[in-house]
Parts: C-alpha cells; sequence; structure tokens
C-alpha cells in the first residue's frame, strides 16, 4: 500500500514507516515561536528549568505580533526574547515581517522537512512541498530542548483543482470557496494534499495564501506538489540539499474532491464565521469603514500589485481608512522598486511596517469603532478579532479589499479588473 | 478520583479569539489576570460564574482557531476542571493535553447548561447526575493519560522519557 506525502515526511523524521492515525515521535527540522504567544513559548523552556537547547539553528525566533511595542508588557517580552537569542544563539529576526514569510524567505523551508510553529498559520509552509504545522507554547520548549515531539500522523484528504482560475478571481477566492463548502470543521486532523492543473498555473505567492488558510476547516498541514515553478522559486533562498517528496499512486485518501475553478467567481466570508463564504455579489453595495491589505495570507508581491492596478491614478473613497501591511521588508523593498508603494500612497492608503498589523487584535492597530465594516485580505473574521466586538469583518482577496476600497462598499473586483 | 460538578454549555465552533481574546495579550502579564476574561466577548462576566471544579461542555469543533496556548491555561486557572466536546480543534487539544488540562471526546447532545456531572477518568466513567444518564467517551490513548496525571507534558517527558 502506498503513501501520501504525510506519511512519507514523518516516516523519514521518525525512522520507521507509519501510517495516518498512528502516533510517533518525530524530529522536526525547523522550529518557529513568536512575540504573540502567551505565556511565551522561551518562558515555558526556562520556567521549566531546561537547560540546554537540542540545536540552536533550527530554533528560529521572531518579533511580528505586536511590532514595535505598542506598550510596556510587549516591551518587555521583547527584550526576553532578544536576550534569549544572544545567550543560545537561537536566529532572531526583528523588524523583518511576518514569521510565514519570512521562513519560506529566507529559505529555512525546504521540500519534504518537517516543520513546527507556535501559530497556528504554520501550515502556510506546506506550499513548499514541506509538512509544517502549529503547535502550542509547551510543545515547542519540549521540543525545543529534546529535539522531538510527539504527534498523531494525520490522514489526508486529497483536493483536485482542474481548469484556469477566470479573470478577476484569485487563491484567495478559491480557499474561501472551500471552506464555504467543507467548513469549519471539514478537514479536522487532516493533511490536505492538493493537486491539479489549477495549481501548476499558480505562483508561489498564491500557493502560500492556499496552504495558510487549512486551519480555517480544521486541517493539520496543506501540501502542494513540488513541480519546476517551486524548484524556480527555491533556487538562490535554500542553504540546504532536499528531496521532493510526492504521494504513491497507491497511496490511500480519506477523501478525493474534485473541484471545477473555471466558474467560481470573487467570493468574501461575512462576519462573524470564517466559513460563512459567498459570492461577493450577495453583498455587494456593503459600506465599509476600513480596508486592511495585509497578513501572512496576503501581504505579498502580487497582493500589493493588483490593489496599486486598481487603485492607479485613483482616489480611495473619503470615509474609508485602507491600511498596508507589506508581509516583509524584502516585499515592502521590491513594491517600492515596482512604484507600488507610491501609487498606493498617492490613493490615499497608509503604509505600515512589515508585521501582524491589520490581522491580530494584540497589535493594537487600526482598531475599529462600534458598528464599523471592515473588509480585509486576512485569515479570520472572529468577533473582537482586530479589538473591537462590536464591528463586522469581512475577509476576500486582495483585489476585491482595493476595489472596496475605491468605492467605499463592497465592490465586484472584476468591474475594475479585465 | 471521582470529580463532580456543574457544567456550563457552549455550542459549535467556540475558537480561541472567543476563549480569550487577543487584545488581553497586550494588556496583562499573565494568565490569572486574562483568565478573568474567559469567554468574554461571547458570555460577558462568564469566569465570574464558574466555582472550582465546574466544567465545560460544548459541541464540535471546541478550540478551533489559533494555537495560542493561553486558551486551555485560562480555562484552568477560572477554575475548569475538565473540557467536554463532540470535537476538539487539533492545536487546542494537544495543547490542553500538554499543560494537563483533560479534553474528553464525547456526545455532549446529552449534557445541558447547569446538568451536574460525575466523572472518573481513569475508570473512563461519566454520567449526567441531572438526567441520570451514562454518557460513553473516546478513550485516550495511554501515554496521553499518563501525561494528564503527570500534569502535563514536561513532567511526563522528565519522569518517563520521551516515549509514547
Amino acid at each position: 500500500m502506498g503513501k501520501t506525502i504525510a506519511e512519507k515526511i514523518f516516516s523519514s523524521h521518525c525512522g520507521v514507516h507509519c501510517r495516518g492515525g498512528e502516533y510517533v515521535i518525530a524530529e522536526p527540522d525547523i522550529l518557529m515561536s513568536h512575540d504573540g504567544n502567551r505565556p511565551l513559548a522561551i518562558d515555558v523552556y526556562e520556567e521549566l528549568g531546561m537547560e540546554k537547547i537540542y540545536d540552536p539553528l533550527r530554533t528560529i525566533l521572531i518579533i511580528d505580533h505586536h511590532t514595535p511595542a505598542p506598550g510596556e508588557t510587549n516591551a518587555a517580552l521583547h527584550k526576553k526574547m532578544r536576550e534569549f537569542s544572544k545567550k543560545y544563539g537561537t536566529p532572531l529576526h526583528e523588524s523583518e515581517g511576518i514569521c510565514h514569510q519570512l521562513l519560506p524567505e529566507r529559505g529555512y523551508v525546504t521540500p519534504g522537512s518537517l516543520v513546527i510553529g507556535t501559530d497556528s498559520h504554520t501550515c502556510t509552509y506546506g506550499a513548499l512541498n514541506a509538512f509544517s504545522t502549529g503547535v502550542g507554547s509547551t510543545d515547542f520548549a519540549v521540543a525545543m530542548t529534546y529535539g522531538k515531539l510527539w504527534f498523531k500522523v494525520p490522514e489526508t484528504v486529497r483536493i483536485n483543482f482542474i481548469g484556469k482560475l477566470p479573470t478577476g478571481v484569485f487563491s484567495k477566492d478559491l480557499i474561501l470557496s472551500l471552506i464555504g463548502q467543507l467548513k469549519a470543521n471539514g478537514a479536522m486532523y487532516m493533511a490536505v494534499e492538493f493537486c491539479g492543473d489549477t495549481i501548476s498555473s499558480l505562483s508561489i505567492d498564491s500557493r502560500l495564501a492556499i496552504c495558510n488558510m487549512v486551519v480555517e476547516m480544521g486541517a493539520k498541514a496543506g501540501i502542494m506538489p513540488f513541480d519546476d515553478t517551486l524548484d524556480e522559486w527555491l533556487r538562490g533562498r535554500v542553504r540546504r540539499e532536499f528531496k521532493p517528496v510526492y504521494a504513491d499512486e497507491d497511496a490511500v485518501y480519506k477523501e478525493v474532491y474534485d473541484f471545477q475553478v473555471s466558474n467560481i467567481c470573487p467570493q468574501i466570508a461575512r462576519p462573524h464565521a470564517v466559513d460563512d463564504v459567498v459570492p461577493v455579489t450577495e453583498v455587494e453595495g456593503t459600506r465599509i469603514n476600513q480596508a486592511n491589505l495585509a497578513s501572512c495570507t496576503n501581504g505579498r508581491l502580487e497582493d500589493l500589485r493588483v490593489a496599486a492596478n486598481i487603485l492607479k491614478g485613483k482616489k480611495i473613497h473619503t470615509d474609508v481608512r485602507f491600511n498596508i501591511i507589506p508581509a516583509s521588508r524584502e516585499i515592502l523593498l521590491d513594491a517600492l522598486r515596482e512604484g507600488i508603494i507610491q501609487t498606493l500612497v498617492e490613493s490615499g492608503a497608509n503604509i505600515n511596517n512589515p508585521s501582524c498589523k491589520g490581522c491580530s487584535g494584540g497589535a493594537m492597530f487600526g482598531v475599529p469603532a462600534d458598528g464599523e465594516n471592515i473588509i480585509t485580505s486576512s485569515n479570520r473574521n472572529f468577533k473582537g478579532r482586530l479589538g473591537n466586538p462590536n464591528a463586522f469583518i469581512y475577509l476576500a482577496s486582495p483585489a476585491t479589499v482595493a476595489a472596496s476600497a475605491r468605492t467605499g462598499r463592497i465592490t465586484d473586483c472584476r468591474t475594475f479588473l479585465g | 478520583m471521582l470529580l463532580k460538578g456543574k457544567a456550563h454549555k457552549f455550542g459549535n465552533d467556540i475558537n480561541t479569539d472567543y476563549i480569550i481574546s487577543s487584545k488581553h495579550k497586550s494588556k496583562f502579564k499573565d494568565i490569572k489576570q486574562m483568565s478573568e476574561y474567559l469567554m468574554e466577548d461571547i458570555s460577558p462576566g462568564f469566569a465570574t460564574k464558574i466555582a472550582k471544579g465546574d466544567f465545560i461542555a460544548a459541541g464540535t469543533n471546541f478550540g478551533c482557531g489559533s494555537s495560542r496556548e493561553a486558551a486551555p491555561r485560562v480555562i484552568q486557572e477560572a477554575g475548569i476542571s475538565v473540557v467536554f466536546a463532540v470535537s476538539f480543534g487539533r492545536i487546542f487539544y494537544r495543547n490542553a493535553i500538554n499543560v494537563g488540562l483533560p479534553v474528553v471526546e464525547c456526545n455532549t447532545d446529552k449534557i445541558k447548561d447547569g446538568d451536574l456531572l460525575s466523572l472518573d477518568l481513569s475508570n473512563n466513567f461519566l454520567r449526567n447526575e441531572t438526567k441520570g444518564v451514562v454518557i460513553k467517551m473516546n478513550p485516550f490513548p495511554k501515554f496521553m493519560q499518563l501525561i494528564l496525571e503527570e500534569g502535563g507534558l514536561p513532567n511526563y517527558v522528565k519522569k518517563f522519557g520521551f516515549k509514547i
């Protein structure tokens, strides 16, 4: 009986052949933790009197959630992380961007690797043909000390996307559509393997957005195939040898779904549930007060570029605040070189430092007032997500967000594209 | 050991933002302070209604959303001894086990808000005393039971080494 990609990656990282449903102890290649956790993973490590780190160089610390520090509490935690990094020799990235952009961008993640991070959107790196999953602070403290962790090997759902995405429809619309159909518990504990000609046609930025949101269907990981596009993207970024992983022809899947994408239209998740997904046309015309182009889901160069295309030479609506948070410094620099930032600033948008602003409520950034509607390119719209439970958050593609910022109402981006 | 307490009932898809909102991460220094805001955005004042040793009973997908370990920790700190649900968000599930908070899968349709429950985890026994019914629980793998008995993963690893 053949193996799924998840079964192969776990087998190679725990030293025995294993199958979905089994419990194993496996050695992760990369461990990531950031400043958004309470308690901090490093606090759990120190409280428990752990004395050594298994491999500092694979233990990556990131300050991205609440930066620059919005108050003394966060300032103290950041100082602690800097001191910890110096003491133990773990890489620390501060002011450089969001963890889920930095780890792929800086070549930490390779095909076939096993990655854990103290963040639910750690599943993002599955786009690089890796098995990558979210864990908690205690998991991290233990894994950092012993170099290994307990896992339940997931069964796998295979999703086959067929066809070409129509103009004005993007990978965010695709994943929102999928979540809307499978629902918040539709892939619980599963790995999701994506395949099909649609995936082959997508950029890595677009694939990262899809894998990023599998957690919103309850999945443990999302995994994309290794292909020439990925090979090209990795060149010059990764520092170590890797071996891509392919599912066996006779791998056994829990479910296999085929989705024809040529009929999909722009999608939107309504407040307050990620799986309450409808076509944008159903809520078109709803007034908005704030638009955020941000997050580890959609804060990348192609997202900023499409927003700039829609806003070139135009102004955002007078009743709208438009916040733009590029996912990394590298993206910000590329966007500056391309004139994207100029276009967006001229339209009336606010540009902010690469961080988790605009998505994580703990950043205390752009908190909406009572009764306000916000449209965002991020990944969660739970009540209170942006710091005020009396506001309403809609999730959409960057193109839909930009089109809506332009008109002041939720707008089908195809009005302005193609 | 027999645990007895009142059940506080919640619905489906109770996410970790509802369990403990992000905004408290920047206001408060520790879990004890945060625990006063348990479920605040969906049930204001909930923490004040908990007697030590009470239970939470929920529908499907309890603890979905973010990986915040603060979620099971504030639940423990507020005085809840066990969480029952039809199913759990997977990161919340492993975080709860790792910090020693029992998370039990069972049919919670048989539990209503305010029902009195008796639980003996080591003997796999749960009874709704108010309704007079025994409820079947999905048992834990042995190593998870031991992790819970030791009060969490670090103690377990120190005592037994890294094995399952």
